[in-house]
């Protein structure tokens, strides 16, 4: 530890531990980021093997595999860890391995709680999924079995896996608030000098709103568990009527959380989008100030919309009618966004390599979300899908075909950076095209089910949706299968394969590109200046 | 929002901390205690002892961790460039602590506006009721809530109120002493603040004990209850967390620590310390007195 010599500008002393250490005690931007990103995808393949044991019971109709608790357990879990465990960590693991690249910062501003960020996720996913192994011995009764929702009275009543599930989402709640703040101050404080907040990349401008949704919207999840916490175990009455509490304050809660939560999920992929559209279009970014304040307005709709998501519950006939206006309101902003993309395109010079054709994928099946999500929107149509399967599709064309896919995008463009070397493209491209035609087959007939009254988180179902159902198995394990294609094409790239340029996409452009592929330990401890 | 500080001139080198093990004992020591916490409240004997465990890791790395970022500052690591990084983050944090309240001041309102009343209206809006004695005025343990006393405004949180108020004059006087270099008004203020904050946490101490023993006023004792009490207990939790930190700003500065210029810590402790405040004049109002 040498404070004089950084004081004076001069290199500090290397002596950085190895082997595991180096990994447990980092405060490298790009150590951080790369943890991020493998715990992502480690959890990203649980999350899907939980929802291969849903699918697979699903088949056929009748009960095969499992017993309906467990069923129970399982879609919850595969949700919270798929949000939680995977998503969030992947838009996290983005931030910072490119923020500091992308502003010319030395490192993220606040390196240590960068670290310690981190490493409350394990232990996270741990409390999370631990339940499942206690019942194995014989201890509880599972894990939590209400749903990502957590909605009362189910989850007072539930077992010691709801316990630990709100534990494990204080948690995971600390670690995306501490990021979040890093995140925030980084942009604020570590930019190039010339580098204006209207010359800042759009990927940290998306995340800049996503960080400030987390900071208005996770404390009150966490306040919401709490209350739960207290209601199973400390005697309060907040969701009970009998002590004057109503079950739907949960609702409203979570939802404050939860609809933003779309958001924070979101505008990671939707600040990278443009920079992998206009890298391989080889035209600037079009509309860079439209989709700048298409984040912002994005941003603050989405805290005012939540009770979108339990129209069915009661409310009065105003509040409908208000969260139904100002649901469809967020499409005006989202119209942008998409009108920017398409025009960035336009008359481009276009190539297909892999991450664009993720991109070009996106736009796409994201397009087909936001069109359901209209419908869903509807107040006097919602009372027909409500919590039916054409929920679920709609759902997870928002956030696998838009999130998920979007992180994808985001994957291959920049592991040529991270690595240094060029993933196979063959692959890459095989890999695209078998999830896309996957996901189609796996999510297509399940509007058609919901559609038709089939209701969610229901491991049983009447004879007439067999059909479907059995077609929607099999795309969810075409789907979950070619993701090994992805994991062994990472593998292979962080390997070996050909070297990466500085630039290595012909049409990229940006300070992370000025920097060699891999970039140094160090990176801008001199920052660049921005004309 | 304060935008402007990239486009100055170059900032020069900043200071990024060697690797640390601090963050992931940390880690280690949230793991343990939630283990134990949710061991405890399920009946597993050993939930004590994980939780103690977990409390002894985390004070463990709170001493060494702040001892170490007190280290770097007075061995002069943080000029301008850090120190615009702390400020920022503690901004921030502080809003993310102004969410967590609004959560439960969300249920306060909800329950006060919308699901007491509407309880207490069943029999006239839907032709019949399951309670139909219920009047739906606040305060209310619900329909079938047990008998209590609602704390009055008057008594101790009118003090308590006093005292808070008097506590963030006094955090300003010593901060006002700070910037002139006066360090005996510096350490009086801060040791007055300490002592104000004090006496409010004994005294809301001893209001709980009121309200358990006499009032029948318990976490039980329905929405009322629970709003009171959840609203109360996370402030008081706050008020604690910002005394400790204020004792610690105080050893700091009778070891001679802190200038006019350089006093980052100082002020964080100052912003949340206004901020507690600030929650307890909402909750003095619609808590206790409205």
């Amino acid at each position: 530890m040498s404070i004089a010599t950084t004081v004076h500008g001069e290199h500090p002393a290397e002596h950085y531990p190895g082997g595991l250490l180096r990994w447990l005690t980092t405060t490298n931007h790009k150590d951080i980021g790369t943890m991020y990103l493998l715990f992502s995808l480690v959890m990203f393949f649980v999350g899907g093997l939980m929802i291969l044991l849903v699918r697979a019971e699903l088949f056929q109709p009748g009960l095969q595999l499992m017993k309906p608790e467990f069923f129970n357990q399982l879609i919850g879990v595969h949700a919270l860890v798929m949000i939680f465990a995977a998503l969030m960590p992947a838009a996290t693991g983005f931030a910072n391995w490119m923020i500091p690249l992308m502003i010319g910062a030395p490192d993220m501003a606040l390196p240590r709680l960068n670290n310690w960020g981190f490493w409350l996720l394990p232990p996270a996913a741990t409390l999370l999924t631990l339940p499942f192994v206690l019942a194995l011995f014989g201890v509880g009764d599972g894990a939590i079995a209400t749903g990502w929702t957590f909605y009362a009275p189910l989850s007072v009543q539930g077992g010691l896996g709801v316990d630990f599930a709100i534990l494990a989402v204080h948690i995971l709640g600390i670690s995306s608030i501490m990021g979040s703040i890093n995140i925030i101050v980084t942009i604020f404080n570590m930019r190039a000098p010339g580098m204006t907040m209207m010359k800042l990349p759009l990927f940290a401008w998306g995340w800049l709103i996503t960080a400030f949704l987390l900071i208005a919207t996770l404390p009150v999840l966490a306040g919401a568990v709490t209350m739960l916490l207290t209601d199973r175990h400390f005697g309060t009455h907040f969701f009970d009527a009998a002590g004057g509490g109503d079950p739907i304050l949960f609702q409203h809660l979570f939802w404050f959380f939860g609809h933003p939560e779309v958001y924070i999920l979101l505008l990671p992929v939707w600040g990278l989008m443009p920079h992998v559209l206009a890298t391989f279009s080889r035209k600037p970014t079009y509309g860079y100030t439209a989709q700048v304040y298409g984040f912002i307005a994005i941003g603050l709709l989405s805290v005012i919309v939540w009770a979108h998501h339990f129209f069915t519950v009661g409310m009065p006939v105003p509040a409908l009618i208000y969260f139904m206006f100002s649901t469809m309101a967020i499409s005006v902003p989202l119209a942008v966004l998409f009108f920017c993309w398409i025009a960035t395109m336009w008359k481009g010079s276009m190539t297909f390599e892999t991450p664009m054709l993720f991109a070009v994928g996106f736009i796409v099946l994201f397009g087909i979300a936001g069109l359901t999500g209209l419908v869903l929107a509807d107040v006097a149509a919602d009372a027909q899908y409500h919590h039916s399967y054409f929920v679920v599709a709609h759902f997870h064309y928002a956030l696998f075909a838009g999130g998920i896919m979007g992180v994808m995008t985001g994957v291959y463009y920049w592991l040529p950076k991270w690595t240094g070397h060029m993933y196979s493209e063959r692959l890459g491209k095989l890999h695209f095209w078998l999830t896309v035609v996957s996901f189609n087959l796996t999510f297509i007939p399940q509007f058609f089910l919901g559609l038709a009254g089939m209701p969610r988180r229901i491991p049983d179902y009447a004879l007439q949706f067999a059909e479907f159902n059995a077609i929607s198995t099999v795309g969810a394990f075409i789907l979950g299968i070619s993701q090994l294609l992805f994991a062994w094409n990472i593998w292979s790239c962080v390997r070996g394969g050909p070297k990466a340029e500085a630039r290595a996409w012909e049409g990229a452009e940006g300070l992370e590109w000025e920097l060699s592929s891999p970039p140094p330990h160090h990176s801008w401890e001199t920052q660049p200046v921005v004309k | 929002m304060k935008a402007h500080t990239a486009a100055d001139a170059p900032h020069g080198h900043y200071f990024v901390p060697q690797p640390s093990l601090y963050p992931f004992i940390l880690s280690a020591g949230v793991f343990t205690l939630a283990l134990g916490f949710a061991q405890l409240i399920n009946h597993f004997a050993a939930g004590k002892w994980f939780m103690l465990a977990g409390t002894a890791i985390i004070l463990y790395v709170l001493f060494g961790w702040f001892g170490k970022v007190i280290a770097e500052s007075q061995g002069g690591a943080y000029r301008d460039w850090e120190d615009r990084s702390f400020r920022y983050g503690m901004i921030w944090f502080i809003a993310t602590e102004v969410m967590f309240f609004a959560a439960f001041f969300g249920a306060l309102f909800y329950v006060r506006v919308i699901s007491v009343p509407e309880l207490g209206n069943m029999t006239a809006a839907h032709g019949t009721s399951l309670w139909p004695n219920f009047t739906g005025d606040w305060p209310t343990s619900g329909p079938k809530g047990p008998q209590f006393t609602p704390m009055g405004a008057w008594g101790i949180p009118a003090v308590n109120t006093a005292l808070l108020l008097s506590s963030g004059a006094t955090v300003t006087w010593a901060h006002w002493a700070l910037l002139r270099n006066n360090r005996t008004h510096l350490n009086l203020g801060l040791a007055a603040t300490v002592l104000l904050g004090s006496i409010f946490l004994c005294l809301q101490a001893w209001e709980y004990h009121h309200a358990y023993t006499e009032l029948g006023l318990t976490m039980g004792a329905g929405a009322y209850g629970a709003t009171f009490f959840m609203l109360t207990g996370f402030h008081g939790f706050h008020v604690t967390l910002g005394t400790i930190m204020l004792i610690v700003i105080l050893l700091r500065c009778l070891k001679g620590h802190f200038d006019a210029e350089r006093h980052f810590a100082f002020e964080g402790v100052a912003w949340y310390w206004h901020f507690v405040d600030v929650v307890w004049l909402l909750l003095f109002v619609f808590v206790y007195w409205v």
